[in-house]
């Protein structure tokens, strides 16, 4: 337990509308350790991104942000001070955006706003700062390091400027970093190697990593375990082999079952789909919030809030009252259809 | 950039001559400049003599091209009225005009940049509410009529401030806050709708998830990008302020230009009228595309690449 | 790669949205600037147009005997209700004169933005829709206009063509087109990119059809807003040229003269250029509040 660089238990965050509250996440429990990968799996709309902002301390004004428990490397940073919070952010845990095109500052070189977020943190000369923003462009990837400093961010691709962004995040060392959705803005073939990136950078400084994406090819690709979050809260939770393996909530089977799988997927089969759309979060909840839009809801499904259990295996946990071997039959008939 | 300047250029150019030429054409307006310039009493042979000696008699376009020719090489002719060289006493008066302008627009960034940052860091709060109300008021509120209360209040009623003249930097403070002020509200709008803009940007984010301090998220992040638009509407809105200061130094009783205009006009000084209207109008130009060359040094995208 | 589909998820302002007219209604009863601004320019305009039965004097009679009376709030000695608002230097009644400088500053307020609309319109429409050439001309001339100092120029033409109401209202209206022409121009820019339009050229639409049937109404409320900026404008610069005694003649009961003519007395009788001054503000400000509170209504995205 004591190697967990992140905890989070029971985390809420409402926002309060002319109609009332809306439940944006509700009650998420998860760790991330060093050197592991954590994914965050979901829709758009589901919370994921406000998980980010509420860990990072940067939800809009309004947004009303609730835990039991939140701490960073050890340290208490749910009623941390604003001013402690600005000397974390950037030095302990460091956010990669999803819109690389518009999250540079276009009036700076990125040299200046490298070497910026290491001089706000340590006690270095900005040459210092300069040769460690050297050395990070070139680990992300960047050819002529050196000479890129003085560009601006208008004259570098979207790939290049999220290799920045990605370098900028490194640049005081940081214990964890959150990525949200840091390639869906990019070309497809640039996609990939970002990714791959990100995760050869989180094991060679041994961070911890949370991604946050909708794409679940990624998530196979890097994870070392996986959150499926639906409506604000998680509904499924274990190791990528087990999540992939044997998904145990009818929503991540559903899922599952939207994307091909090469080797596995006939050609000419139909891939699934979800009926439905996501309820509203506005106003008092109850039951399970993916009810409305499952093929094995029961008449309990709505009564009551529906709790976290674990699954068969150790570290596997799912949100639904089916048993993990009713689940096992409803998969093994997805997969037969 | 070069290329952008170079274009700049030559639309700015092309602007001056034909402003030129549309002040040129001013003096006939009234008709006959020689009969007018004769006066009532004037006999044939008098007008005669004038069209002659001022060369009405010659082709338009010999007259607009010698006029222009003169006006380029800084001489505007001879005042009728005067008596002397317009261009001598155009600048002499000019520093003057210069000195209220440059004091105004200070005046009025002072007040609108702060107010705009402020309320575009709290919006829909108080501050944001009087800022919106400064400038609904500002804008309805006529600048002559706003400058005779402040004659009224501070130079009689108090007795702070004197009220005519241009002998010390005292005599500037209530011309410059009347002609200053009218710019308040546009600029505080612009800067506080930058800054919403601004602040509400990705990039703004990247800062604060950089841990950069407050501070230097306002002042090196945001306000560097929200002034740029407020760059040229100043200048935009320091030439307008050149041409309206002939109200307010009349008002005044301030030797500049604007009164020099206005008795001008009275005493139907045409060349001087011409030569004031032209030097305006080119020091707008020259303004404007000094703003649109600072404008393109502040952002990186139109200065590089 | 699979993706999850981006399902139709309500956004909060889906969810909060009722239907857009009683919204649209809830909106403008609901802005209280441009409930003002609209109740007062109306009881401007009734004043102005039922000058002669509210007036209780002759603007134009002088009588020296009763010069100078202050208005009622003063608690001289010398005022009185028969001239709640005093008399002017010759003896004229501040109260009527007032009455009847609301017909002034509105017609040509109203006239000059008239004239300039026109022309801006036209000139934007056409740098809008047809670009290219066009729109390089166009700008040019606007950048021309813009060059020339407004109050200066209409002091000299008038100084040289003479004055007269409609010659003020002309000059203004020639010189102060360039915000509808910038504005217009952008404004049909961007609706000319739209779909409709688009569609409109498909089915063979002509050019004019184009502009007035497609074009024209979706720039109203752009248009309106400009207008009332343009007439308060025009107002101001009027008060302005009368004030300067190249504007209005007297003895018309014009503001902004009677702003002038009070200046000289003003040592002594304040109120001479306070009320002229004041009423000129009420107006400006009425127009104004009508104009923010019609770009807030149409457009509160737009809001700045």
């Amino acid at each position: 337990m004591e190697n967990h660089i992140l905890n989070v238990r029971n985390l809420t965050v409402d926002i309060p509308l002319p109609s009332g509250m809306l439940h944006a996440v509700q009650g998420l429990s998860f760790h991330v350790d060093r050197g592991e990968t954590l994914a965050i799996v979901g829709e758009s709309g589901c919370g994921k991104s406000l998980t980010s902002l509420a860990i990072m301390g940067l939800l809009p004004k309004k947004a009303i942000r609730t835990a039991d428990l939140l701490e960073l490397a050890g340290e208490d940073i749910l009623n941390a001070t604003e001013s402690r919070m600005s000397d974390i952010r950037g030095s302990l845990m460091g956010m990669i955006f999803q819109e690389p095109m518009t999250s540079l500052n276009p009036a700076y070189t990125i040299g200046n706003q490298l070497i910026e977020t290491m001089r706000r943190h340590r006690p270095v000369s900005v040459d210092e700062a300069r040769d460690r923003a050297v050395f990070l462009l070139e680990k992300v990837g960047i050819t002529a390091a050196r000479s890129r400093l003085t560009q601006y961010p208008h004259q570098l691709s979207g790939g290049l400027r999220q290799r920045v962004m990605i370098a900028m995040t490194l640049m005081c060392g940081p214990d964890l970093i959150i990525a949200d959705e840091p390639t869906t803005a990019l070309d497809v073939t640039i996609q990939a190697q970002i990714l791959l990136l990100l995760a050869e950078l989180q094991k060679e400084f041994d961070m911890g990593l949370i991604l946050i994406t909708h794409d679940l090819g990624v998530v196979a690709r890097v994870a070392d375990r996986v959150a499926v979050m639906y409506a604000g809260q998680v509904v499924e939770e274990g190791s990528a082999t087990q999540v992939f393996g044997r998904p145990t909530h009818p929503y991540t089977q559903g899922l599952l079952d939207c994307i091909p799988i090469p080797g596995k997927t006939e050609r000419g089969k139909h891939l699934g789909s979800i009926p439905g759309i996501v309820p509203s979060l506005v106003g008092n909840l109850s039951g399970c919030r993916f009810a409305d839009r499952c093929q094995h809801a029961m008449t309990d499904c709505s009564a009551a809030d529906v709790g976290f259990r674990p699954a068969s295996e150790v570290g596997h946990a799912y949100r639904c009252l089916l048993t993990p071997e009713q689940s096992a039959q409803n998969a093994a008939k997805l997969g037969a259809a | 950039m070069l290329i952008f300047a170079v274009k700049r250029l030559a639309v700015a150019i092309l602007v001056a001559i034909t402003v030129s030429l549309l002040t040129f054409s001013m003096i006939y307006l009234s008709g006959d400049p020689a009969m007018a310039l004769a006066g009532e009493s004037a006999t044939q042979q008098d007008i005669e003599n004038i069209r002659r000696v001022y060369g009405y008699d010659k082709p338009i376009v010999i007259q607009y091209i010698n006029w222009l020719g003169n006006a380029l090489v800084g001489d505007f002719g001879h005042s009728h009225y005067l008596k002397t060289d317009v261009a001598s006493v155009i600048f002499t008066r000019l520093p003057v005009t210069m000195t209220l302008g440059a004091a105004a627009l200070s005046f009025a960034l002072l007040l609108a940049i702060p107010l705009g940052v402020l309320a575009a860091m709290r919006p829909n709060t108080l501050i944001d509410r009087i800022a919106l109300t400064l400038a609904v008021i500002g804008q309805a509120l006529p600048s002559f009529w706003f400058a005779l209360i402040m004659i009224y209040w501070f130079g009689i009623v108090w007795g702070m401030l004197p009220i005519t003249g241009s002998a010390s930097w005292l005599n500037f403070v209530m011309p410059s806050v009347a002609l200053g002020y009218y710019v308040t509200p546009a600029v505080m709008r612009l800067t506080r709708a930058g800054m919403l803009d601004v602040l509400s940007s990705d990039y703004i984010r990247t800062a604060r998830a950089k841990g950069l301090r407050p501070v230097a998220v306002l002042f090196k992040h945001a306000l560097r990008n929200a002034v740029i638009p407020v760059v040229s509407l100043a200048a935009v809105q320091f030439g307008f302020m050149l041409g309206g200061s002939i109200v307010i130094e009349t008002i005044f009783a301030i030797n500049g230009l604007g009164q020099l205009a206005w008795e001008s006009i009275q005493r139907a000084d045409l060349p001087m009228m011409q030569a004031i209207v032209l030097v305006l109008a080119c020091f707008y130009i020259v303004l404007t595309f000094l703003a649109d060359l600072l404008n393109a040094f502040l952002d990186p995208r139109i200065r590089v690449g | 790669m699979g993706m999850i589909g981006k399902a139709g998820v309500p956004t909060a302002s889906e969810i909060l949205e009722p239907s857009s007219a009683s919204l649209m209604r809830k909106r403008i009863f609901g802005h209280y600037g441009l409930m003002i601004g609209i109740g007062s320019l109306l009881v401007i305009f009734a004043i102005a147009l039922l000058a002669p039965m509210l007036a209780p004097f002759d603007p134009l009679d002088q009588e020296l005997s009763r010069k100078l009376i202050p208005p009622i709030w003063s608690g001289s000695a010398k005022a009185t209700w028969v001239y709640p608002l005093g008399t002017d230097g010759l003896g004229r009644d501040y109260l009527s004169r007032l009455i009847y400088g609301s017909q002034i500053s509105l017609l040509i307020g109203f006239s000059a933005m008239l004239i300039s609309g026109v022309i801006g319109t036209t000139l934007g429409v056409l740098a809008g829709y047809f670009g290219g050439r066009v729109d390089m001309v166009v700008n040019f001339i606007i950048t021309t206009r813009l060059s020339m100092p407004v109050v200066l120029v209409a002091l000299a033409v008038v100084s040289l063509v003479g004055n007269s109401l409609w010659i003020v209202i002309w000059v203004l209206g020639l010189l102060i087109w360039d915000r509808f022409a910038v504005v217009v121009r952008s404004s049909t820019l961007q609706v000319r990119n739209l779909d409709y339009v688009a569609a409109a050229q498909a089915i063979g639409c002509s050019k004019m059809r184009i502009i007035f049937s497609e074009i024209m109404p979706n720039i109203m409320n752009n248009l309106i807003v400009v207008a009332t900026v343009e007439m308060a404008h025009a107002i101001i610069l009027e008060a302005a040229l009368s004030f300067l005694g190249l504007g209005v003649q007297p003895p018309a009961p014009s503001w902004g003269l009677m702003i002038s003519e009070g200046k000289g007395l003003m040592f002594f009788h304040p109120w001479l250029i306070g009320i002229p001054g004041a009423a000129l503000f009420v107006l400006i400000l009425a127009i104004n509040l009508m104009g923010d509170g019609v770009r807030d209504v149409t457009a509160p995205e737009n809001r700045n």
